[in-house]
């Protein structure tokens, strides 16, 4: 055999080798599969993994949807111990395919009870964010514009050209705000969210694919090249606009009632799991007072534990909206395809 | 000694086939199967609601459409710009041709970001013409129009298809030309008659990748497009992410692989067609000394700066520029782990990652493509084989990856091979990627080299490996390097079904990059710009080091 075919060999053999190392299980590590924006303060965790002894890996899998379509598809085999990151527009199809093993933390009782639906004997809820509309103060007040007071409002004249929005079917803030309008002017009589929608691009709403381009390159108080003084994002977004020279956030949430929609975010314990007992432990760290007071800035949301002391500057400049839409999540899994096929053919035209 | 020689070249052309069937095939069919057969029963559904739609088929000409488009005016555009890399010299020549490249490498969103920031209502662009000419609108609006996605995707191939016909325009003789010229051929002639079908089969590579790409365009078409354009690419994704809807989702992808198919086997057929038998006299670039040739390269490298460049410093300047003055903040932010959080790494960490990862790639994407070469391209087994395997390499590029992604995590979760979540997937997903590109490089200059060559080297006592270290390798070395490139290119910029796979924590650039622009806050943005030039400034000297390999290197091999 010549050198060539020698080497060729080796680099075959050594890289099934590497391969077989590395898909060895260390049965003292506990996998969690979370999506992409997933964060926490790198002491919080340490002091979990030394008091439990329990070492955490933790897997990105995309965004809400992908980490869910992922464990439904691995079902029975999955990829992690525990999935943390299920939202109230997908938390139905997980549920659906039942794919979670049933666990009640007693932490549960800490936790605000809008908050304890009857899924949590086999979901538990870590965290919320209100999907709201930001707003550039600067612009509003050079411009002497009064703020919209409902989701009807933005189609007044006086707003054209001045709101960006994500597209629902690739973006799950665009989801939310499609879903919040949908709950406020109805799917049936006169005036449907369609109407709204077909005012709304009349009204030269924009549409961006997703958060980031919408938030970066089109809202004029983060973007050099924005045009657009209103955008569709987070109502904890706010705080991080926090400008020193002017003592104040640049931009600020519009939370009057139904222009917010509410998400939430589940942890649940994997069917499959050889580590029962360490995920539980890992269920109920989350609903801990450090892991919880660590959220906000970590993840720009909101804990679902009552009188969780929030970071200084969420306290001044996060507000949280009084009446949030709601919407069930089955509603939401059952309805997703005809909303944005509908939405899409409305604003298309 | 005859024998031993004969059965490891077996095993060795049994690897890249091993690769692809373990790595592409097998997780495909996998996906597939489930998506076709969700009960063990065949649910043909999918077909049907893709059939009867209006909607799937306006996606299906508009993808055909953009695509064709892109392909068009991308080769329109480089014929000229090789043209004049191949038979001048010019200052600056080989770090030009590396700067090219550069836009292959880089997010979907920062390019986005960079083309606003030049052309958007209030980009560079805009603000100079609106001050020049007293207007009170911006001039240029091009946001999500057609035409911003054209001038996109010409961004982000030309070079690719400009290295391929550089690549091969270089190693073919210049003697045709030369003899034409004398014979008083004038310039169009040339063109007509000399140039175009000589060059025919590396501009139908080119054109093809450029296809194959545009066609398949997901990031460009998503962010620059609006909601008004959707590639077939898109609905897959929409269809098996956000519905969760696989036999639709996998009649799609079907079909994407079903028309990528055909243009391959189209493009095969028309390579095998080319006659090769030339005594290979390479052309020398010479300055350009007249005027007339002084204005060829001018122009052209004009358009190449404008094209190319102008978004890139763009960028630049917008990860500089901070309230009016120059500061470095961003960059020294990227160092800094204020938020104490465990996402933070810093940023030489990222780069050594995605360094890593790049040259896992390149290893396995050059030996694997260069074998499949070889197997392709006649010399070695029956021409019946390499003509049945030459079009399916390039099916990991035509295969959406979100059904690659899903396809890995369903087939590869039992051991030996449970893999799902291991960091080994994301070199592994690249080379499924990358190794066309050495393939489709090194193919065109393989078939250029004349029988007569190694015949005689055998004739004259060379054993085989004899034969290819010292005439055949010194022959692809040019095409080599530009597979070498391009899968390093393509690993650095985190191309495919790699991010859709859940895996550890190894961060690479482009995925800092996307964690940046996913929080709000004006640093995490400049931060996540001064990554992407950071990305740049890497990708650039590693091909300058590339390019440099090859001048010293290789002939001693």
């Amino acid at each position: 055999m010549n050198r060539i075919s020698r080497l060729m060999l080796g680099i075959g053999l050594a890289l099934l080798t590497t391969v077989g190392v590395i898909a060895q299980d260390e049965p003292t590590t506990l996998t969690v599969l979370t999506h992409d924006s997933f964060n926490i303060s790198e002491d919080v965790l340490a002091a979990f993994q030394e008091e439990t002894g329990i070492e955490v890996e933790i897997l990105r899998g995309g965004d809400a949807g992908q980490i869910v379509n992922q464990s439904i598809l691995t079902a029975g085999n999955p990829l992690a111990d525990v999935l943390y990151g299920v939202d109230n527009t997908f938390l139905s199809r997980a549920l659906d395919a039942e794919i979670f093993l049933p666990y009640e933390s007693s932490a549960l009782e800490t936790v605000d009870p809008r908050f304890l639906t009857e899924d949590v004997d086999s979901v538990t809820p870590v965290d919320y964010g209100d999907v709201c509309i930001n707003y550039d103060v600067a612009y509003f007040e050079e411009n002497e514009l009064d703020l919209p007071s409902s989701l009807a409002d933005l189609a007044d004249p006086q707003y054209n050209g001045l709101l960006v929005v994500e597209n629902p079917a690739t973006s799950s803030p665009g989801l939310a705000f499609l879903a919040a309008t949908v709950a406020e002017f109805g799917e049936e009589g006169d005036y449907t969210y369609l109407d709204y929608w077909t005012e709304l691009v009349e009204n030269g709403v924009l549409i961006t694919d997703g958060w980031s381009d919408a938030y970066y390159a089109n809202f004029t108080a983060a973007s050099e090249d924005g045009t657009y003084p209103m955008v569709v994002s987070y109502a904890s977004s706010p705080p991080v606009t926090y400008d020193e020279e002017i003592g104040a956030a640049t931009t600020e949430s519009i939370v009057a009632d139904g222009m917010c929609f509410r998400q939430i975010e589940y942890v649940g314990i994997l069917d499959g799991t050889d580590n029962l007992e360490a995920a539980q432990q890992f269920v109920d760290f989350m609903l801990s007072e450090a892991f919880q007071a660590d959220l906000p800035l970590q993840m720009y949301v909101f804990p679902v534990v009552e009188d969780v002391e929030l970071p200084e500057l969420f306290a001044d400049y996060a507000q949280i909206p009084e009446n949030p839409v709601v919407v069930d999540p089955a509603d939401i899994e059952e309805n997703r395809e005809a909303w944005i096929q509908a939405w899409t053919e409305t604003v298309l035209r | 000694m005859n024998t031993i020689w004969r059965w490891g070249r077996y095993g060795l052309f049994a690897l890249p086939l091993l690769f692809f069937g373990l790595f592409y095939v097998y997780p495909v069919a996998t996906i597939f199967d489930i998506s076709f057969r969700p009960d063990g029963v065949l649910d043909l559904s999918g077909f049907v609601s893709i059939a009867t739609s209006a909607y799937y088929r306006d996606t299906l000409v508009f993808t055909v459409y953009q695509a064709t488009l892109s392909t068009f005016f991308t080769i329109l555009l480089v014929l000229p710009g090789a043209y004049v890399f191949v038979h001048y010299k010019f200052p600056g020549r080989s770090l030009l041709l590396s700067l090219s490249t550069l836009p292959f490498v880089l997010p979907t969103v920062v390019v986005a970001t960079a083309f606003l920031a030049l052309v958007g209502p209030r980009g560079l662009l805009n603000t100079a013409l609106m001050n020049w000419f007293n207007l009170e609108t911006p001039p240029i609006a091009l946001q999500q129009t057609l035409t911003l996605i054209l001038i996109v995707h010409v961004f982000y191939n030309y070079s690719v298809a400009l290295r391929i016909i550089v690549a091969y325009w270089s190693s073919i003789s210049s003697r045709i030309e030369d003899a034409a010229s004398v014979l008083g051929a004038s310039n169009w002639q040339l063109w007509w008659k000399i140039r175009l079908p000589l060059l025919r089969s590396a501009i139908f590579a080119a054109a093809l990748l450029v296809f194959i790409f545009t066609f398949t365009s997901f990031g460009v078409v998503l962010i620059l497009g609006g909601i008004r354009f959707a590639t077939l690419e898109v609905q897959i994704y929409y269809q098996t992410v956000n519905l969760l809807n696989l036999p639709t989702a996998a009649a799609l992808s079907l079909v994407q692989i079903f028309i990528m198919l055909l243009a391959m086997l189209y493009y095969a057929r028309l390579q095998r067609q080319i006659a090769t038998n030339q005594t290979v006299v390479p052309i020398k670039p010479k300055k350009a000394k007249t005027w007339r040739t002084r204005l060829l390269v001018g122009v052209n490298l004009f358009v190449m700066l404008a094209l190319l460049l102008m978004p890139l410093l763009a960028l630049v300047i917008r990860s500089l520029w901070i309230d009016g003055a120059i500061s470095f903040e961003y960059y020294t932010l990227l160092g800094e782990n204020v938020r104490n959080s465990i996402l933070f790494v810093p940023p030489s960490h990222a780069i050594a990652n995605s360094i890593a990862f790049g040259l896992m790639t390149t290893l396995m994407a050059v030996i694997l493509g260069t074998l499949l070469a070889y197997i392709i391209g006649d010399r070695l087994l029956p021409a019946r084989v390499g003509r049945f395997i030459d079009p399916l390499i390039m099916l990991p590029l035509a295969t959406s990856a979100v059904t690659l992604g899903l396809g890995f995590i369903l087939a590869l979760d039992e051991s030996p091979l449970n893999l799902r979540t291991s960091w080994v997937l994301v070199p592994i997903a690249h080379s499924l990627v990358a190794t066309p590109f050495v393939t489709r490089s090194v193919l065109p200059a393989m078939r250029q080299i004349p029988p007569s060559l190694p015949e005689a080297a055998q004739v004259l006592g060379a054993s085989p490996l004899r034969i290819w270290r010292r005439i055949e390798l010194p022959l692809l070395s040019r095409s080599l390097v530009v597979g070498a490139t391009f899968a390093f290119a393509i690993s650095l910029g985190e191309f495919g079904a790699s991010v859709f796979v859940a895996r550890p924590d190894t961060p690479t650039m482009p995925l800092i990059i996307y964690r940046l622009l996913g929080q709000p806050g004006t640093t995490n943005y400049g931060q996540a710009l001064a990554m992407s030039v950071i990305l740049l400034l890497v990708c650039l000297a590693s091909f300058l080091l590339i390019e440099r390999f090859r001048d010293v290197g290789v002939g001693e091999f």
